[in-house]
């Protein structure tokens, strides 16, 4: 109407949601007063606004009696859009949608069918269902009636009163089997619809709607045959939409029951060859066939027809349909195992689909073709997938891959390289047990220790970042280093290594600062292993002039480790330290972020046994990186930052010059005081934007005296270069006091941040 | 079942919405916002079909306008595809070349049109001048 443009046109002038708002709730103020006092026969127009504004997200509750009264109306104009409203602003739970029932069952018996298919559509859409117990009558007889424009309704509506109220079942089961005589294709699609909701509901509606499989056949055959000369032909197929709806309802008659399944036979083999497949409409038609070929006692032969043309839409340039094929073949490699098979190369190209979706499902449909045969082919197609597959496949690539080697291995050297290249190529993407896998694989194949220690350590010497690998190849190093010193092994290249590389690259990963604490237990746990094998002409190994076997620089690395480990193992094991590490990670503060969660624990190896120092691996999680000072740290001051009767906090700072986001906080903590202080903890909190971990103190009692301090590592990842506020949190008892302080170090130096 | 039909611009301002399925009102613009997003993010090398909670997304795009229809899991996707584009066809026709605008000023004539199409979910009609019958008459009754 003359009114209606208006306000479309004020809400797209809106420059600002503010604006439009403001437009909006003046409209819906004058809406209001025309519902109150404005002439009746506008009605419809201002409900029309009310609408479209109600569309755009703003509230138009207050439309809901209007609602009522236009669709008790004599005016058509006026039901149209009260029925409208209805289906748009009432539903259930509002008492108001009662209320129209009345006239609803008015219009339905009026006769004039327009009203009536208004009242219908209004029906089936917010019908309780007290509304549908109601009028079930009332749309019963219409289903019969003659105009095909309201009968056509009427069924859908039928369908909508059995889902509210599945006991209206009983009448409108019986009218069916008139309904199917129908040609009309609207009330035919609807009677599909209608007999699927009832044999979806009722095993006995299922029985009983079996008869009719020899008539449903013949109606799709005879749009099948019919060709592009009906009304309903769409891109040369005839009314695809009821040819779907068919199939679907034959799917679930012939499901299970061979008779029905038999019967179908034939006409699903006649659907799927003679199927435009040129257009979307006949690709429609076909899937659903395949669909129904896959889901009831269909032939051997048709369903291997099935699968081939699953085959065919894998090849066709329509990602849609590529996408349909893929799903439909995840859902038959089980069942028709080398039917699929045979495709395999078409599902490996899909691999390198653009669309994740789509690659998705060929992974997974690629991994569920991998069999004896084709493993090795297949393991180097999904290598190659994994080094450039999205990055939210890559765990699930890994693990398929490794769990196809577990199963498939060829040999044990190719199992072994299969699991190295993964490690290599996706190394953080693996499940925590890869590690133990590997450990195992190698130390049962012995004829392989020299190989794969070699491998390995080709692969350490190139990348230490990739923790998994650097895990294995360290336990490797620490059980067959010798193997890799002396001899040589003839499947790789030659390799002249010397001990002190070896140890360096052990030392390197000590000290990595990418190296997770369980890593460094690895590593820390070959240089043992080494220790007590070497010759000891290596500087780690060399004493000076005059000290023993004690003073070599090896034997210090080790004992820092260890010494800085005991207090935790006296406390009483792995999973104190495990729930100390995770409270000291909460700092229940709203503003600043608390600190990642526990540090996972490294695998025991299987050891060996004689001769080889099966130690469990320790989790040095307090190896201070002043232990090692191969780095000059930046110079950054040393700052005191608490004092209290005689304990002080320290920070010192590290920054690593090559992980330059990264900010190393040693807290010491001395006692100068008379007294312990015992049960002392340490918490921490950095803003959002920061990374904070946490690890373990080195004890828990600082002692008094100025003894030895209470040192802990925090480790702070800052990629922004946010300007680095950190709050402490500290507890502790003291002179017979408990105590707790919090508090914010104000005067952290900008270069522990810029 | 259809879930929900919308038509939603490129800017994510929704021009039609029907729910077949109730939805709280305060869900709906999240919904659509989401809906929206889902598909402004995709590239035209990516399939027109979108797993969304627990719905299906088949989405199509004219122009500005995208048409997206949510499903529950048995509809048959490129069956829809193909019930959109049918959708559009005939408005093409009732408008001669449908625009965006013609959709917002005639808003209650494109509700007409789907309910003609699509009652309660499920597809009713799909044959152009049926669809478009009733219409026309009361286009010509409202005339004279």
């Amino acid at each position: 109407g003359p009114e209606g443009p208006n306000l479309i046109e004020e809400i797209r002038g809106a420059k600002t949601q503010a604006q439009e708002r403001e437009v909006i709730q003046k409209e819906c103020a004058h809406i209001r007063a025309s519902f109150r006092d404005g002439d009746p026969l506008h009605r419809h127009r201002q409900l029309a606004k009310l609408l479209y504004v109600h569309m755009l997200g703003y509230p138009a509750h207050f439309g809901q009696m209007e609602c009522l009264k236009l669709i008790a109306s004599p005016r058509f104009t006026d039901k149209r859009v009260g029925y409208l409203g209805a289906m748009l602003l009432l539903d259930e739970r509002q008492d108001a949608h009662l209320l129209i029932t009345n006239s609803i069952k008015n219009d339905l018996s009026q006769g004039i069918q327009a009203v009536q298919g208004l009242a219908l559509c209004t029906l089936s859409t917010v019908g309780s269902a007290e509304m549908c117990w109601d009028l079930a009558t009332e749309v019963e007889k219409l289903l019969l009636q003659p105009g095909s424009y309201v009968r056509k309704k009427a069924v859908l509506t039928a369908v909508h009163m059995i889902r509210k109220v599945p006991e209206l079942s009983n009448i409108f089961l019986p009218p069916c089997a008139q309904l199917l005589h129908e040609r009309h294709h609207g009330i035919l699609l609807g009677t599909i619809t209608l007999i699927t909701e009832l044999c979806e509901r009722s095993p006995a509606a299922l029985k009983h709607f079996r008869k009719v499989v020899p008539q449903l056949v013949q109606i799709l055959r005879t749009l099948v045959m019919t060709g592009y000369s009906t009304e309903h032909s769409i891109s040369g197929v005839s009314d695809p939409f009821l040819q779907v709806q068919i199939l679907r309802l034959l799917r679930i008659l012939g499901r299970n029951h061979e008779e029905s399944s038999e019967t179908m036979n034939d006409l699903l083999a006649q659907v799927a060859t003679n199927t435009d497949t040129s257009r979307n409409a006949g690709n429609a038609v076909l899937f659903e066939t395949v669909l129904t070929i896959m889901d009831t006692r269909s032939a051997a032969g048709l369903r291997v027809l099935a699968v081939n043309i699953l085959g065919r839409f894998l090849l066709n340039n329509d990602k849609n349909i590529r996408y349909v094929a893929l799903t439909s073949l995840l859902r038959m490699v089980q069942s028709d195992h080398s039917a699929v098979q045979r495709h395999r190369p078409t599902v490996v190209e899909c691999l390198r689909e653009p669309d994740a979706s789509l690659s998705r499902r060929a992974l997974e449909l690629s991994l569920a073709l991998v069999n004896s045969s084709n493993v090795r082919a297949m393991t180097q197609e999904l290598q190659s997938f994994l080094e450039s597959c999205p990055p939210d496949l890559r765990a699930d690539c890994a693990s398929g891959i490794l769990l196809a080697a577990e199963r498939f291995a060829p040999t044990k050297r190719w199992h072994i390289d299969t699991i190295l290249r993964v490690l290599t190529t996706a190394g953080t993407h693996v499940r925590d047990d890869a590690v133990a896998n590997l450990t195992q694989l190698i130390g049962g194949a012995q004829e392989l220790h020299a190989y794969s220690v070699r491998r390995l350590y080709s692969a350490l010497a190139e990348d230490i970042s990739q923790q998994p690998l650097v895990q294995v190849a360290a336990w490797c190093i620490g059980e067959y280093g010798d193997l890799l010193l002396e001899g040589s092994c003839e499947e790789t290249e030659p390799l002249q290594v010397k001990e002190e590389e070896v140890l360096a690259l052990l030392e390197k990963v000590l000290q990595s600062h990418m190296s997770l604490p369980a890593t460094r237990g690895y590593a820390l746990t070959a240089l043992m292993k080494l220790s007590t094998r070497l010759r000891g002409d290596n500087k780690l190994l060399m004493k000076s002039p005059g000290s023993t076997q004690r003073d070599t620089p090896i034997f210090h690395l080790l004992r820092a480790a260890i010494l800085e480990k005991m207090p935790l193992v006296e406390r009483g094991g792995t999973q104190d330290e495990e729930a100390k590490e995770s409270k000291e990670a909460q700092l229940s503060e709203a503003a600043l972020v608390s600190t990642e969660p526990p540090v996972r624990r490294p695998e025991a190896p299987r050891g060996r046994g004689l001769g080889r120092a099966s130690t469990p691996s320790p989790a040095p999680s307090a190896l201070s990186p002043s232990c090692f000072s191969l780095h000059t740290p930046a110079s950054v001051p040393n700052l005191r930052v608490f004092e209290r009767e005689g304990l002080q906090l320290n920070l010192s700072f590290v920054r690593p010059p090559e992980t330059p986001a990264l900010l190393l906080i040693t807290v010491t903590a001395v006692n100068t005081s008379g007294a312990d202080v015992t049960h002392f903890v340490c918490q921490a909190a950095v803003p959002k934007s920061c990374q904070l971990q946490l690890q373990a103190p080195s004890g828990d009692t600082v002692p008094a005296q100025g003894g030895l301090p209470v040192t802990q590592l925090l480790r702070i990842f800052n990629p922004n270069k946010a300007p680095l506020r950190l709050k402490l949190r500290l507890t502790y008892h003291h002179l017979g006091q408990s105590v707790q302080e919090i508090f914010e170090v104000n005067n952290l130096p900008a270069e522990t941040w810029q | 079942m259809i879930k929900f039909f919308l038509m939603v611009n490129k800017q994510g301002q929704t021009r039609l919405s029907k729910y077949y399925e109730h939805v709280e009102m305060n869900k709906r613009t999240l919904l659509e916002t989401e809906v929206i997003k889902s598909c402004l993010s995709r590239s035209s090398e990516q399939c027109s079909f979108i797993e969304f909670k627990d719905f299906k997304l088949i989405y199509r795009q004219y122009a500005a306008l995208f048409i997206v229809v949510g499903v529950n899991d048995t509809e048959n996707e490129m069956a829809i595809y193909e019930f959109i584009h049918n959708f559009v066809e005939v408005l093409d026709e009732y408008f001669s070349r449908v625009s965006e605008l013609d959709i917002m000023f005639n808003l209650d004539k494109v509700h007409i049109i789907l309910d003609e199409m699509v009652l309660n979910g499920c597809i009713v009609e799909t044959n152009r001048a049926r669809i478009l019958a009733p219409l026309l008459i009361l286009d010509k009754m409202s005339e004279s």
